[in-house]
């Protein structure tokens, strides 16, 4: 192989790293660079320093060690029967670069994954390298994620979680079948007993700590995973019921849905067509219901037509349409749970119209004020001056809440 | 008229001291006008009330609220605090009713400057202006609030170690590693015009950059055009744009020749391992379909029966005697028809010696339609004939009533014809010979029906 420069190799495992959504910088200790000898600090909200104009946030400097892997996984552009052109970075290098684009305040921190090369050890050991240079070396107080191989050795995931704010795994493909059919060589066993390998840490961790203050914190923010969406047949209620899974048994802070994009060098089992990403975007809405807004799987499933959310109204809508008799909702009087429920009420709405009416009753006016709009709210409430037609009664509604300008979106993506 | 005059556009302290006096002296904010120190302006009017001195009540929330909104630019900002403060003499709880006008319009000035922060922390530049002290940055930013002191904490707690200034038209901030200190406004010319590594910086912006998925709007709402022209990376944004869609159309065509499906062979031993639902356990084998892998026709039946779980083949038994008779009957070659089962795990009761046959139930078969769907999506027949109510499920993933669908062609959403009639096996169980001729002479029909189709 022709040496690379360091530019050069960027190029190749930046893109190799592109199709890993997650670059979040949220949710882990405070920290800043006061009375320190380096620079860095995370106050819990992560900040996104650009976004490319696929739409997705710039936060970490998210690159792969090497690109290059012993294993021949159909979805990923780094399979070892892909011709793409391979790269290895030294530690030295991604610490370099790191802290360089750091000062500059391009970045939140480091998400680094790898290719596997030699063992599982032996990869695992490279990227705990380049963590503990960054933190003991260079006294490095930003952001890094770092992507664990499921069969390292415990002692390196261990000190991987020292240094790591946030440790991921991913599921890859919803179904245990996809995974057999598109990733031959990974075992869905083993990742799960990974996964909940590292929450026992986590949680054993959490634990420490509350007797003991100076017990050093292990991974602050958590784990989280990501599977690729449309890779596969795995419908909308499996991918939900997977998510939900990964939610409650491993504690996961986030499940990321990928869109499959086509790759170069594609190899032959997969749909290349454009990614569904309107069908990502409301599995993110999917998500969100059930971590936020207290819908069970089952509910979120109810939402579906055949197995599949609809792409024509966001999940809440396809919910509330398929139970009509629970609307309109009193917003005088109904409680969180339901308030949660109203399509275009969101968390931050609910907690205001919770205050807002100890004081005092509300009109259709004040909801306003709190909301987006109320032309899409009308129908599912009623206010003290305010209250719709039965749903029941109406047969036109779903085609009043589409938005038209939605097709357009999954046609330019 | 009363003026108060304060000595920078976000001098909350003034401010403060200030309002104290206006409201303990009953002053109206109609009768107040504010400025700057240094801006023009009527100094008609006398300067501050003296103030009385006496308790006014400040809820905790209000000088949070309002250190952010002294920062907003719009101008009406300190009347509107002044009214605020005035109104909660009356209503200590006031800030918590999010949908009262005025609550509303404080909110959403401290929001607008909470983003702008964001944004500052987000989208500030450093590049490297080395002197004889050794490594030193500066950036250039425009903030659209009065944010640069309210902002400055996050940058000295960030960058401890690192010496720099951000330059902004309105007041410029340094930290020498101890201590801030602030200049009047500069000018884009002071800044550093370049920093080498930026070149870096904008390769990484282009390779992380998924061309496959444009999605400009979601861009712009979190990153505005207002703010590209102070970020290096912004200059490549129209070349990626315009080459994205050429990029992945190429890649989409490039795949497109090797083919888009997974070949039968390999579906075949994935299915081999299912373990979809429950029935891999007690049956001895998966019996895949089988027949030319581009057949325009295709049959669907129930489930292999127990000589065929054996034998690892669909349709060999009794009732695959008589859809072979009826097969020959309607003129139909059956080899170059694909003949698969909805369920492909024989589900059976064990009786004695024997195993009997036990309808699938709507779990299995919707199981099982991965591989049904999969085998249709390789084979893409014109026509679909199913093979009973479990075979109409399978393929239309609901429940059908056969007397109500047979007999016509019944549009599916690939493009292809499903016609749907009865499983030859119901032919076996009919005991009045009279009506099991009868039987057998419309399945002969549906069948010869549905193939003059292909």
């Amino acid at each position: 192989m022709a040496h690379l420069d360091t530019r050069e190799k960027l190029a190749i495992l930046a893109d190799a790293a592109k199709y890993d959504a997650s670059c979040a910088s949220s949710g882990t200790s405070k920290r800043s660079s006061v009375g320190g000898k380096g620079i860095g600090s995370t106050e819990g909200m992560g900040i996104c320093h650009s976004y490319a104009p696929d739409g997705r946030c710039i936060s970490l400097l998210k690159i792969l060690l090497t690109n290059s892997c012993i294993f021949d996984c159909h979805y990923c552009i780094n399979r070892r029967s892909s011709n793409v052109r391979r790269a290895r970075f030294t530690v030295d290098e991604v610490v370099r670069l790191t802290l360089a684009f750091y000062k500059r305040n391009y970045i939140e921190g480091l998400f680094l994954s790898s290719g596997i090369i030699g063992t599982s050890d032996y990869t695992m050991e490279a990227l705990v390298r380049v963590a503990r240079t960054l933190r003991l070396e260079h006294d490095f107080r930003g952001y890094i994620h770092l992507k664990s191989i499921p069969d390292a050795a415990p002692e390196l995931l261990e000190e991987a979680g020292l240094y790591a704010d946030r440790l991921s795994i991913n599921i890859e493909l919803p179904t245990e079948a996809g995974l057999t059919r598109l990733a031959p060589e990974k075992d869905g066993g083993r990742i799960r007993g990974a996964m909940s390998g590292l929450k026992l840490a986590i949680d054993d961790n959490k634990d420490a700590r509350k007797h003991y203050r100076s017990a050093p914190k292990f991974a602050p923010a958590g784990q989280s995973t990501q599977m690729i969406v449309g890779a596969d047949n795995a419908d909308d209620s499996a991918i939900v019921a997977t998510a939900s899974g990964l939610y409650d048994r491993f504690g996961m802070r986030r499940v990321y849905y990928s869109a499959f994009s086509p790759i170069p060098d594609a190899s032959a089992v997969l749909p290349l067509v454009s990614p569904p990403l309107l069908r990502e975007h409301r599995l993110y809405q999917a998500d969100w219901l059930m971590r936020f807004y207290g819908f069970r799987v089952s509910e979120v499933q109810e939402a579906t037509d055949d197995g599949h959310l609809p792409l024509d109204i966001d999940p809440k809508t396809a919910w509330a349409l398929k139970h009509r008799g629970q609307f309109p909702v009193d917003i005088n009087r109904a409680p969180r749970e339901m308030l949660l429920r109203v399509p275009g009420l969101g968390v931050k709405s609910v907690n205001a119209v919770l205050r807002v009416r100890r004081q005092r009753r509300m009109d259709l006016a004040d909801l306003g004020r709190l909301t987006r709009g109320i032309e899409k709210l009308r129908p599912f409430v009623i206010a003290s001056d305010w209250r719709p037609t039965a749903l029941a009664d109406r047969g036109d509604m779903r085609a009043t809440l589409v938005k038209p300008a939605i097709a357009q979106l999954e046609l330019f993506g | 008229m009363t003026t108060i005059t304060l000595a920078a556009p976000d001098d909350f302290d003034g401010f403060r001291v200030a309002v104290r006096k206006l409201i303990t002296a009953w002053v109206p904010p109609e009768a107040v006008t504010w400025r700057i120190e240094g801006e023009p302006g009527d100094l008609i009017g006398g300067g501050p009330p003296a103030g009385t001195g006496a308790e006014i009540r400040v809820p905790k929330a209000f000088p949070d609220l309002a250190r952010r909104v002294i920062c907003n630019s719009d101008r009406e900002r300190f009347a509107l605090l002044h009214s605020a403060l005035l109104a909660l003499q009356q209503r200590p709880k006031l800030l918590e009713d999010s949908a009262d006008p005025l609550v509303r319009r404080l909110d959403m000035m401290a929001k607008a400057v909470g983003r702008d922060v964001h944004k500052m922390r987000a989208f500030v530049r450093f590049r490297e202006a080395p002197d004889e002290a050794g490594e030193r940055f500066a950036a250039w930013f425009e903030p659209e609030h009065h944010i640069v002191r309210y902002n400055s904490g996050f940058f000295t707690r960030r960058f401890t170690t690192m010496i720099f200034s951000i330059l902004t038209p309105e007041l410029c901030m340094h930290w020498d590693g101890d201590e801030v200190t602030y200049s009047p406004g500069a000018v884009k010319a002071d800044a550093p015009g370049d920093d080498p590594l930026e070149a870096t910086w904008k390769t990484y912006y282009a390779s992380i950059f998924n061309p496959a998925r444009l999605k400009i709007d979601a861009m712009t709402s979190e990153m505005p055009k207002k703010y590209w022209k102070n970020l290096p990376e912004a200059t490549l944004i129209p070349d990626l744009i315009a080459g994205a869609a050429k990029r992945t159309r190429m890649m989409i065509a490039a795949g497109t020749i090797e083919g888009a499906t997974g070949s039968m062979g390999q579906l075949r031993d994935e299915a081999a391992r299912c373990k979809r639902c429950g029935l891999f356990g007690p049956a001895t084998q998966t019996v895949f379909g089988e027949g030319p892998e581009d057949a325009a026709l295709m049959f669907v039946g129930e489930q292999p029966g127990d000589q065929e779980d054996l034998a690892g083949r669909p349709f060999i038994g009794p009732a695959g005697q008589v859809f072979d008779a009826a097969l020959a009957e309607a003129g139909i070659d059956r080899r170059t028809a694909y003949v698969t089962n909805a369920v492909k795990h024989f589900k059976f009761e064990p009786r004695g010696k024997r195993r009997i046959h036990s309808k699938p139930d709507a779990g299995e078969i919707t199981a099982c339609r991965w591989w049904l769907d999969a085998e249709r999506a390789s084979v893409k027949p014109k026509v679909i004939v199913a093979l009973g109510a479990t075979a109409a499920r399978g393929i239309t993933g609901k429940a059908v009533t056969i007397s109500k669908e047979r007999g016509r062609a019944i549009l599916q959403p690939d493009g292809s014809e499903l016609w749907i009639t009865v499983h030859p096996s119901y032919l076996l169980r009919i005991e009045d010979p009279a009506v099991a001729a009868e039987e057998r002479r419309k399945f002969v029909d549906d069948l010869r029906a549905a193939a003059a189709r292909v």
